[in-house]
């Protein structure tokens, strides 16, 4: 065997972030690129749901039986990422009884297990379900945390040697004679972590092989080497809600549609979803209508939907992909399966190979298979483990803890501290000084911010995709400039200053969806937290120099505290 | 039979209390109801004029030469550059611990985001902190306050071009708070001066903290710290600190849960019940009669709708925040007397793309007269007996202005007087 192959993978979403920790498994020397912060494409936009594969029992069996076999891996190595809520499908009375049995009889055959529950069984599972739902099918559907999933598989590739590189987009492919040997990237703030201000460059990454995992984005990539890569992305809505209005994930049982899932997550439910055809992966609109459809249409599986408060909404976009000779017209009939496209046998171009279409739930196996295709290539005969090793967090974790005594935090933020940070709970939460709370509305201790800013530099957008805060009901109205500080002690003052107002920013982009009722109120505060007390609208250290000079400087200034005149010698009378 | 009084005032905010206050100084017969916690809480507890014009300039030195330049919409404009001084002759008046008073010159008060604001009248307890002061100063910061992070807010005051040297130090707060204690149980500690363990011995809370900070003090003049130094007795713990100090101590004003807005609060309260105003808070109002003069208004108590009547009314309920003006998502309304609120049809029409964009909603409220009657949408009094103060008045956006206070004084001001005068 000759020297280690180098292998650039570019995408840092789970297939991109899967495959590093894969082939980094098996001893490859490994470089990641992504142009944004991990999961920055689609997986940082989806409705969270771990798949049983029961939703597509009927449509799509193939999809489906990988589904449920990855469902039982994830369950195993992302046990701290993975809530295993369950699933029903709910029909209702004008929903076809045809289908239903149909649903119930494609679980089976894809092995997946499958029980018929009535309507009032439902209805104590989850009490705020409609009156008039008939019966159910419950499935092993969970809630998964795509940011911790990524983050902790960018971890393991890198404890086995693999560079990953955030906010470094790629620029050109390297074509030599014919063949793919590496890639062009602009590092946004230098190689390495991010630093806000910071001068970026230019690097030029050579590899002895390329795999594109760039999903939607993966035709603009094959472009760069002339490739026609026919990625058909297609953007869904999820509107998220301030608490869990249900445990349990909750599918309509009817054939496709739009708004036919919610996703408990954490301290929120999550609505979804749409799916348009959009040209450009990066610019679509985000419309209103998918709003209103999301809690219009859910809101006939639970009511009290209608007039529950929303904190957010945001899209994202399937990378969708079928073979050229399919030509499918309508989005919903493409499959949802994943394919690899060799650009040698496919292009006579050796070098790369793309992967494209697949959903996260098969990160892994996709993983899997990309990295055998490339073992294959060098002669490398390495299993495959990723399978069968926990991801960090995930070592032999158990959540039968008393954090009151072991980390002094109170019960609730404890637990939540605790289940976000599985087995790293005690290299994280054991500090010497005092560990206050930083995002009161997720529970987010200070210790835990300092740990996701050594992983993450100086972007808050990356810390908080890392441990949630601010991602709560007030939306960062309360914590921004907490976890701004929380910078402080390892940055300048402008770079913190530069993605303190990067995070107000990206908070403000989805909560514009949800702008009436509680939320309205809510950001109407924020507003006034930020513009009226802050005056981070009009912030003096990003303008003109001021003249200090022509304001008041104070009725007796120099020397005594201006208001001891008027209070008593024993502080009977009183200064505010 | 009704609950009667000549002047009832809804809301207990700033625009309530001034409203209530300056008719009960008109010697009306004031009533004045409030169902939650005023935002008061929420608000850092300065009193701003006019920081900004609408189309951002600033910050400005004098606000008042601003006034007449505002657009016909703007509250101010309705009530007049004199109401504007009259009212804050009365603020001044009934809360003698804040000051400002002595010029119509705007400060520029450094705040716990490390950023520095224009505003009119400040709490005592802030004087020495004003950033037109040329005296050195050393920020103390509590290392289990995530909210105060004194070398952050230095560095940050420093970027803003301040004149003088600024500096920030973290301090472990004696006494042995839980790291999430709030600020109450800070203010507490020093406002009964209880006796901490330091070092084995028992020192009183006061002179704990001083000679915690007094290692880190170098050569500066003053020394801000966090607003936590008391709730009931700010001047006295101030004053003690400066003396084991050697310095003039401040307070830097801070966000929710904010001391000095619930200083502020009570004073007013307490300025309230002494122009002898009847108060109830804590439940709301949820009905009313009447078509063209509102007959009486329900408050709702413990299960039971109790009739209010008065001659005169004031709509004093706040804006989105307090939810004095709420929203569906098919549009903008004022739920008590369900007064015209002018709005896009497009809810998407609210708000811009920028995180301080020029959002229509921040200038979302009740639009009135100029005697401060709200007006329906064909321009007619929705009742002739009604007007509106604070922030439930469209027209302005008091965030991006630093307007706030000022306009629910000059307002409530405004509407209390001419309540007070209708009624006798």
């Amino acid at each position: 065997m000759g020297p280690t192959p180098h292998i650039a993978v570019i995408g840092g979403g789970s297939t991109g972030a899967g495959i590093a920790r894969d082939l980094a498994m098996r001893g490859l020397d490994v470089t990641l690129v992504e142009q944004g912060n991990l999961t920055h494409g689609t997986t940082g936009r989806m409705h969270g749901l771990l798949h049983s594969g029961g939703r597509y029992a009927v449509s799509d069996q193939a999809s489906a039986t990988e589904c449920i076999e990855e469902n039982r891996v994830l369950r195993d190595i992302a046990s701290h990422c993975v809530e295993m809520t369950g699933g029903l499908f709910v029909k209702r009375p004008e929903d076809s009884e045809e289908y239903f049995q149909k649903k119930l009889s494609g679980c089976e055959e894809c092995g997946i297990p499958a029980e018929v529950v009535s309507g009032e069984e439902a209805r104590a599972m989850e009490p705020h379900l409609a009156k008039d739902i008939d019966k159910a099918i419950s499935v092993p559907d969970g809630a998964i945390d795509p940011f911790r999933l990524v983050v902790a598989n960018a971890a393991s590739a890198q404890e086995h040697g693999a560079r990953i590189e955030t906010h470094s987009k790629v620029t050109d492919l390297l074509v030599e004679s014919g063949e793919v040997v590496g890639l062009e990237v602009e590092h946004d703030s230098g190689p390495g972590k991010r630093v806000h201000g910071t001068e970026g460059g230019t690097e030029e990454i050579r590899a002895d092989y390329v795999v594109n995992a760039t999903g939607a984005w993966a035709g603009r990539i094959g472009d760069m080497a002339g490739l026609d890569i026919e990625v058909r992305p297609s953007k869904g809505v999820m509107t998220i809600m301030n608490i869990r209005q249900v445990d349990t994930v909750i599918n309509r049982c009817r054939p496709k549609g739009d708004a036919d899932i919610v996703v408990p997550h954490e301290t929120t439910a999550i609505l979804g979803t749409t799916d348009e055809e959009v040209e450009d992966p990066e610019d679509y609109p985000e419309e209103q209508w998918e709003v209103d459809m999301m809690i219009d249409t859910l809101s006939e599986l639970i009511p009290m939907l209608d007039e529950a408060r929303t904190i957010r909404s945001f899209w994202g976009v399937r990378p969708l992909y079928e073979p050229p000779d399919v030509g499918s017209d309508d989005p919903t009939d493409i499959t949802r399966d994943f394919f690899l496209l060799d650009h040698d046998e496919r292009d006579d171009l050796p070098g790369m190979t793309s992967i494209v279409g697949g959903k996260f739930t098969t990160y892994r196996m996709m993983g899997e298979q990309i990295s055998d295709h490339v073992c294959e290539k060098f002669g490398i005969d390495a299993d495959c483990r990723t399978a069968d090793e926990p991801l960090p967090g995930s070592e032999d974790f158990s959540v039968l803890r008393d954090y009151m005594d072991e980390f002094g935090l109170r019960s609730p933020i404890g637990r939540r501290s605790v289940e976000r940070l599985g087995s790293r709970a005690d290299d994280v939460l054991t500090t010497d000084g005092p560990n206050p709370t930083v995002c009161e509305c997720e529970g987010v201790t200070r210790a835990e911010i300092q740990d996701a800013i050594k992983g993450s530099g100086s972007d808050l957008n990356a810390v908080r995709i890392r441990t949630r805060a601010s991602m709560g009901n007030c939306q960062g109205g309360f914590c921004s400039h907490r976890m701004a500080s929380e910078l402080h002690s390892e940055y300048d003052e402008p770079v913190v200053r530069e993605a303190w107002d990067e995070l107000l920013q990206e908070r403000w982009k989805g909560q514009r969806h949800a702008l009436w009722g509680e939320q309205l109120s809510q950001a109407a505060l924020n507003y006034a937290l930020h513009a009226t007390t802050q005056n981070r609208d009009q912030d003096p250290a990003d303008g003109d120099p001021l003249d200090f000079s022509a304001f008041d400087s104070g009725r007796g200034q120099a020397g005594s505290s201006v208001d001891s005149a008027d209070v008593a010698a024993d502080g009977g009378t009183d200064g505010y | 039979m009704a609950i009667e009084s000549e002047v009832l005032v809804i809301g207990g905010g700033l625009g309530g209390l001034t409203s209530a206050l300056a008719a009960a100084r008109e010697g009306a017969d004031v009533r004045l109801v409030s169902y939650k916690q005023s935002t008061l809480r929420q608000a850092s507890g300065l009193v701003d004029v006019l920081g900004y014009t609408p189309d951002g300039d600033g910050p400005l030195t004098d606000p008042y030469e601003a006034i007449p330049s505002l657009p016909d919409s703007h509250p101010y404009r309705k009530v007049g550059v004199g109401t504007v001084r009259d009212a804050l002759s009365l603020f001044d008046d009934a809360v003698p611990t804040y000051e400002g008073e002595h010029t119509d010159t705007n400060a520029l008060l450094p705040t716990h985001g490390g950023s520095i604001k224009p505003t009119a009248r400040y709490p005592a307890g802030a004087s020495a902190g004003l950033a037109s002061d040329t005296r050195d100063t050393l920020l103390v910061g509590i290392e289990e306050m995530v909210d105060f992070d004194a070398p952050h807010i230095a560095a940050h005051l420093d970027a803003t071009g301040v004149p003088f040297d600024v500096r920030g130090e973290t301090i472990r707060f004696p006494g042995d708070l839980r790291a999430d204690a709030k600020v109450t149980r800070y203010a507490k500690l020093l406002d009964t001066n209880s006796e901490v363990a330091v070092r084995g011995r028992m020192v009183p809370a006061r002179e704990a903290l001083a000679q915690r900070v007094n290692p880190l003090l170098e050569d500066e003049q003053r020394v801000g710290f966090p607003a936590i130094l008391g709730d009931d007795n700010p001047g006295a713990i101030r004053d003690a600190l400066g003396e084991h100090l050697g310095v003039d101590v401040f307070e830097v004003p801070m966000g929710p849960p904010s001391l000095p807005g619930l200083r502020l609060e009570d004073a007013l309260f307490a300025a309230l019940d002494e122009a002898g105003a009847s108060i109830e808070t804590g439940n709301p109002v949820v009905d009313f009669d009447g078509e063209d003069r509102i007959e009486q208004v329900y408050i709702e108590k413990n299960g039971a709708k109790i009739p209010n009547s008065a001659d005169e009314y004031v709509l004093a309920t706040g804006g989105f925040v307090g939810k004095g003006v709420e929203s569906d998502r098919d549009g903008v309304y004022e739920p008590v007397f369900d007064c015209h609120v002018p709005h896009a049809t497009d809810r998407y029409d609210w708000f811009e793309g920028e995180l301080f964009g020029d959002h229509e909603f921040a200038r979302y409220g009740v639009a009135t007269d100029d005697d401060l009657r709200p007006l329906d949408a064909s321009d007619n009094h929705e009742f002739e007996n009604l007007r509106a103060a604070g922030s439930v008045l469209g027209g302005y956006d008091f965030a991006a202005e630093k307007s706030g206070s000022g306009v629910s004084i000059a307002t409530g001001y405004a509407a209390g007087q001419r309540a007070a005068e209708e009624a006798r």
